[in-house]
């Protein structure tokens, strides 16, 4: 009886629990990958980086600029000076002045909003992305992209790779992928945070009630 | 005539409320006088549990709703919106796409009670009906809440599912227009799922789980040994080897609340997604009707009947098998022939059975999430098998179970400590 007790335990633990992580073959170019959504500086740097290197095709188009500016600890005078290089105010949405028609002309598929694209792929993905352009001569941006094959975008950090040792330049991605980290799920440090507390609370009123459960019983024989 | 009962307080407004409604006899019926086994063990603790999912699922979608748009232009937005604008909104989302989880969780666990201890037996066979109905109202509840995000994978999996009503001969496809209101799925559909949703199920489900205690409390508890407490009163008319409900299982309820807790917002906070389990990468994009995600999946819990459904080479006879999957549960009480409540005093013919369907069933919760190829597929067949040879053989193997002899009072022994 005890042994079918703990087989159907297992049973149903792994009932719960069978998690297979899927992914592509990803390893070889995020090598340098350490993305931290909880250093500001970072995040910072991250926004700075979408700002001027992305944004000019790519939205972000659930976020606004000042919930930006005030989860990163930006001021409104230089979210206006160094981050809004459109005509929008500070309560707007991050939009370009891309139009989708021109996009998918230039491009045969508009650039998609990054909002999300770091919860629909993944960070790896997107660190990947940037850090496998190869030159194609074939291809009409005179550049292929190893985990995104065929892809439409160009490699817009050239120069800045070649600029960039390669300490700086995985720091420039970590930092630009940890802001995509954070637009994909602005609370993401605050909910880590809460948890803690949240769980703490428990595990303490958990004492109290097995406290309480044992008083009670007590004279159950 | 209304059952004379002394009142229980003392307090004069209560009295007056006692006088005109039967505040003191519902205490005692259901709680202070209920008494349950006092043997009950782990198991015994997931019926709760789902009355707190239940709550917690009620509670957060109500507020959900304040904010969600039931349009196909708007809801997707919508769900952005309460995870980045309203307040504490990501946290009441995260509590309620969680929850869905863990209310399958608990719900599966509660069923799987009921089948090791028999709980289903006379005389509580209207209890496990009832039951059976809240799991197929659940179903539905889940199915319904489950396009409302109009992410990709709500809007394809949602396709799946009505088009599986397509194989009903000769009503098939009207009626599967009739399910959608339009030829495909749309903003029309979205917004009767949302009605669906929020207001036809949650009702249905709420008055069932009354009916469902009602007659659970009508006939009693069963409990791990399988005995009737009621047989062996005491002096006072009370089961000896009963304790009241309150306060004693609230209190024991308690500690597993707050286990429970533990796990479920450890989830919240630190897992939300549950690596694509509860939230799917697809749905971080909205619904495409241009763009099939790679591999339709439904959630997680109902992956095994989806296996049952691509194991059947004829798809019109998998939705068959599909829909038989799950109604046969409701027949258990009258499949199973053998006398003995409790897996501990049946013979070893049914505790292999259950075994073979406890695996049989995870196991077809996998494949359903596998592409359907190759080994998968056969696979999926065998379980199939042996998930119907559970429910269709009972008769016959239940009817030559050797059980042990039940004995007159629980077993409890109270640890000293």
């Amino acid at each position: 009886m005890k042994s079918l007790f703990a087989i159907y335990s297992v049973f149903a633990f792994i009932s719960g629990a069978i998690f297979a992580a899927g992914s592509m073959d990803l390893d070889e170019y995020i090598e340098g990958m350490n993305v931290k959504t909880s250093d500001s500086k970072s995040l910072q740097r991250g926004a700075r980086n979408f700002f001027n290197y992305c944004s000019g095709c790519h939205t972000l188009q659930y976020m606004r600029y000042n919930q930006i500016a005030e989860d990163l600890g930006i001021s409104e005078d230089q979210l206006m000076q160094n981050l809004i290089f459109t005509d929008s105010s500070p309560q707007d949405l991050v939009m370009n002045n891309m139009l989708k028609e021109d996009g998918d002309r230039w491009f045969g598929k508009a650039p998609p909003d990054l909002t999300l694209v770091t919860r629909r792929k993944s960070p790896e993905y997107v660190y990947g992305l940037l850090n496998s352009f190869y030159p194609d001569n074939n291809s009409p941006t005179g550049v292929n992209n190893h985990v995104q094959e065929a892809s439409s975008m160009p490699h817009v950090l050239w120069d800045l790779q070649e600029r960039l040792s390669d300490e700086e330049y995985s720091q420039f991605l970590n930092d630009t992928v940890g802001f995509l980290v954070y637009a994909g799920e602005p609370i993401v440090e605050k909910r880590k945070s809460m948890g803690v507390w949240v769980i703490g609370f428990l595990l303490i009123f958990l004492i109290f009630s097995y406290a309480l459960y044992k008083d009670i019983w007590r004279e159950v024989k | 005539m209304a059952k004379q009962t002394e009142s229980i307080f003392t307090n004069p407004l209560l009295k007056w409320i006692d006088d005109r409604f039967p505040l003191s006899s519902l205490i005692k019926d259901h709680a202070t006088e209920y008494y349950a086994s006092k043997n009950f063990n782990i198991w015994y603790l997931f019926g709760v549990l789902s009355m707190v999912v239940l709550i917690i699922m009620l509670i957060t979608g109500f507020f959900l709703t304040m904010n969600y748009k039931p349009s196909a232009d708007d809801a997707f937005n919508s769900v952005e919106y309460i995870m980045r604008s309203v307040e504490n909104g990501w946290l009441i989302r995260y509590m309620h796409s969680t929850g869905a989880s863990f209310f399958f969780i608990v719900i599966y666990l509660h069923m799987f009670r009921a089948m090791l201890y028999g709980s289903y037996k006379k005389p509580r066979e209207l209890i496990w009906i009832l039951g059976m109905l809240l799991y197929f109202c659940l179903m539905a509840e889940a199915f319904f809440g489950y396009l409302l995000p109009w992410g990709n994978m709500s809007y394809w999996a949602g396709q799946v599912i009505v088009n599986l009503f397509g194989y009903i001969p000769f009503v098939g496809d009207t009626l599967t227009e009739w399910i959608r209101g339009d030829y495909f799925i749309s903003d029309i559909t979205l917004n009767r799922f949302f009605a669906f949703h929020v207001i036809f199920l949650p009702l249905a489900i709420v008055g069932l789980v009354a009916a469902h205690i009602l007659a659970l409390h009508h006939v009693g508890s069963n409990n791990p040994d399988g005995i009737e407490i009621k047989k062996k009163l005491d002096e006072t008319g009370k089961p000896i080897d009963g304790v009241a409900f309150h306060p004693f299982h609230t209190s024991k309820d308690l500690v597993g609340i707050t286990i429970f807790l533990i796990i479920y917002f450890a989830a919240v906070f630190f897992a939300p997604e549950m690596g694509g389990y509860f939230l799917e990468v697809d749905n971080f994009e909205p619904a495409d009707p241009l763009k099939t995600p790679e591999h339709i999946v439904p959630s997680w819990y109902f992956t095994p009947y989806y296996a049952i459904l691509r194991a059947v080479p004829n798809a019109a006879l998998g939705a068959l098998f599909l829909v038989l999957a799950v109604v046969l549960f409701v027949f258990l009480p009258w499949l199973d022939k053998c006398e003995v409540k409790s897996i501990r005093y049946r013979g070893w013919q049914y505790k292999f059975a259950l075994t073979l369907f406890a695996i049989s069933f995870i196991a077809l919760g996998y494949l359903g999430l596998q592409p359907a190829t190759g080994i998968y597929v056969f696979l999926a067949r065998f379980f199939t098998i042996t998930y119907f040879a559970f429910f269709l053989l009972m008769p016959f193997y239940t009817k030559l179970e050797k059980t042990k002899t039940v004995p007159e009072r629980v077993v409890y022994k109270k640890k000293e400590s």
